[in-house]
């Protein structure tokens, strides 16, 4: 008999199923994975340490860019962690707001991640649906922050400014004609909250397009049931957290066993899968979206009935107001001196944990007293599930590790830093 | 929470009376600082025993505390307000238990700031094997016993640990592309270091929110 060896592959770090730039050192047997090494580090910036060098306030928009495709839930913990030092009371309006972006965004990540991990095992339509629901969130975080992605809207003490009365329009070009732009624009002709509204009662009908595609799809089911599957007993040894640990059968989610901000006050339910596996993690993520959609809707009734301010009052840590800022003298100083010297944060540490759409995402600080942080950490969700992929990975064939790779929703930001 | 918090402060002084370092709880977390050579001890006796049965680690964070209240020149060096006493290295473990619901913080100093050594964790929880290397490519922490401690965020062949406080923000090298060699290569830096903003202290009672 011929003596056959082990041969070692590499995928990546520019391989479009890679999500971003992942080497992976495959070591195979024939076409069975024996080993699977990550090499990481490849989009790694050092965010940590710049945050060290800069105030405070400097850091919140590296926050946005750490995971980019949940980017105003990387603000929430940061933010939080600051808040919990300095003492700083949110108002209740803000909270509602951060909630609400909150799952925008989480609906925002499922997207992306359907989208993605649908074109990685050949459903290749998935992507064109998700993507068209993705522009009419990201509209919404164009019309509260100017920025569609890279928001820098949560900041210590509530949010950067209340929400628009007044959605963007789209406008005639070469392309669009009146007519085209018009139709285009009826539901751009009230606030942001009425566009969301209109948004959430479409929503439900899209997800369950999505699911007519994939849910009972023989070849989706081929290739994720009983792939990847993780015990409870071993997500939670390897750190899993969030949709890769319920869908494993725990019940945690720090929205309900921890809540934050305004969470004890909504109404939604938590999915778990059973057998651990692609295809219960999937399960999982659809129907977060589902309840996302709910809580946003609670969200909105709410601030339709209570306006109010959306930032904390506290001249030490808030920006003043731009009119007193023009016309008052200590209001000028206090504007100056936030944004050039920053604001001091009490000695001490606190960890502050979000309920991110991949899992914990947390803000560990150490403050000497001083303007800038003396050490934060990030704790990323993703860290830890990649580097489950050996574990997950081993038996499987190489097609499964991009199914695998897909499941655990990864994203190069937030892993490297 | 705040009950949890005192059930879990009260099991912990009972568990490891001699063991405890420092425990005190603030801003409604706890901290616990034990002594390096009790790490493996007292981690595995956390996460076994039920009273405890912390199953997750959420995070291992690496701590330079070398300048910590240390004022900064223009030229990026630190000046210390007062002379830093104790170990240099730390690591903070950040310990979750899903079935009583509650967190908790582990500090442990390395004893020698030289060769900083601590005991990994990896048998505990397997999660600890991206985070030890983590802390000992960016920190220099030696975790004993790690099965596969290599760098991880840093480049192939990097040289130093970025994080430790005397590491300039700017890096050692920078790399170009060089017509004459054909190639890339590395050379030390041009950039002068420089603080961008100056770090500064509260005075007593400053803030009046």
């Amino acid at each position: 008999m011929a003596e056959i060896k082990n041969y070692t592959m590499n995928f990546g770090p520019q391989h479009p199923a890679a999500h971003g730039v992942l080497r992976l050192v495959l070591e195979l047997d024939g076409e069975v994975i024996e080993r699977a090494d990550p090499h990481i580090g490849l989009l790694h910036r050092a965010t940590e340490k710049l945050a060290e060098h800069k105030t405070y306030l400097q850091s919140v928009p590296y926050m946005d860019r750490l995971d980019y495709v949940s980017m105003m839930v990387n603000e929430h913990a940061y933010v939080m962690a600051i808040e919990k030092m300095a003492g700083i009371q949110v108002p209740l309006r803000a909270q509602y707001i951060r909630v609400m972006f909150d799952e925008i965004t989480r609906i925002l990540n499922h997207l992306l991640w359907l989208g993605a991990s649908g074109i990685d095992l050949g459903a290749m339509t998935m992507f064109f649906y998700t993507f068209r629901e993705r522009e009419d969130l990201f509209d919404v975080y164009e019309a509260v922050s100017g920025a569609r992605m890279h928001a820098a809207y949560y900041r210590p003490g509530g949010v950067y400014r209340d929400l628009p009365d007044t959605m963007p329009q789209y406008q005639p070009n070469k392309i669009r004609s009146a007519a085209d732009v018009k139709r285009m624009n009826e539901n751009r002709q009230g606030s942001v909250l009425d566009f969301l509204e209109d948004f959430t009662n479409r929503f439900p009908g899209y997800v369950d397009e999505y699911e007519t595609l994939l849910t009972d799809n023989r070849i989706w089911k081929q290739r994720t049931v009983g792939i990847g599957v993780v015990s409870p007993e071993r997500a939670m040894a390897m750190g899993f957290t969030g949709p890769m640990l319920r869908g494993s059968g725990v019940v945690w989610d720090l929205r309900k066993k921890q809540p934050y901000e305004v969470y004890d006050r909504l109404d939604f339910d938590i999915p778990v899968g059973v057998e651990g596996d692609c295809y219960d993690r999937y399960l999982v993520r659809i129907e977060e979206m589902r309840q996302s959609n709910r809580i946003i809707k609670q969200c909105i009734d709410w601030l339709r009935k209570n306006p109010g301010s959306v930032i904390a009052d506290s001249v030490k840590f808030v920006p003043p107001k731009r009119e007193a800022m023009k016309q008052n003298m200590e209001e000028l100083i206090h504007h100056f001196k936030l944004f050039t010297e920053g604001f001091q944060v009490p000695a001490g540490e606190a960890y502050a944990a979000v309920e991110h759409p991949k899992g914990e995402f947390g803000i560990y600080l150490v403050s000497d007293g001083a303007n800038k942080p003396y050490r934060m950490k990030i704790r990323a969700p993703g860290f830890p599930h990649l580097a489950g992929l050996d574990e997950m990975a081993r038996g499987h064939m190489i097609a499964d590790v991009v199914a695998i790779i897909g499941t655990q929703d990864i994203v190069f930001g937030e892993i490297d830093r | 929470m705040a009950n949890d918090l005192n059930t879990l402060k009260s099991s912990l002084t009972e568990a490891f009376a001699e063991k405890v370092v420092n425990l005190d709880e603030k801003l409604g977390e706890l901290t616990l600082v034990i002594k390096a050579a009790d790490l493996l001890a007292v981690l595995s006796r956390l996460h076994s025993d039920a009273k405890f049965c912390f199953e997750e680690l959420i995070d291992v964070c690496g701590v330079d505390y070398s300048t910590y209240g240390s004022e900064t020149t223009e030229d990026g060096k630190y000046v210390a307000d007062v002379e830093h006493v104790g170990p240099r290295f730390a690591a903070v473990y950040h310990l979750l238990s899903i079935t009583n619901n509650f967190r908790l913080r582990v500090r442990v100093f390395a004893e020698d700031d030289a060769m900083p050594m601590l005991d990994s964790v990896i048998t505990i929880w397997s999660s600890a094997n991206w985070y030890e290397r983590e802390a000992f490519d960016l920190y220099g922490i030696i975790f004993v016993g790690h099965p596969d401690l290599r760098r991880l965020l840093t480049d192939y062949g990097f040289v130093g640990n970025p994080f430790r406080k005397d590491f300039p923000l700017s890096g050692t090298v920078e790399m170009r592309y060089d017509a004459a060699q054909q190639r890339v290569i590395y050379e030390p830096v041009s950039i002068e270091p420089r603080e961008v903003t100056p770090r500064s202290l509260r005075e007593e009672n400053f803030a009046r929110h």
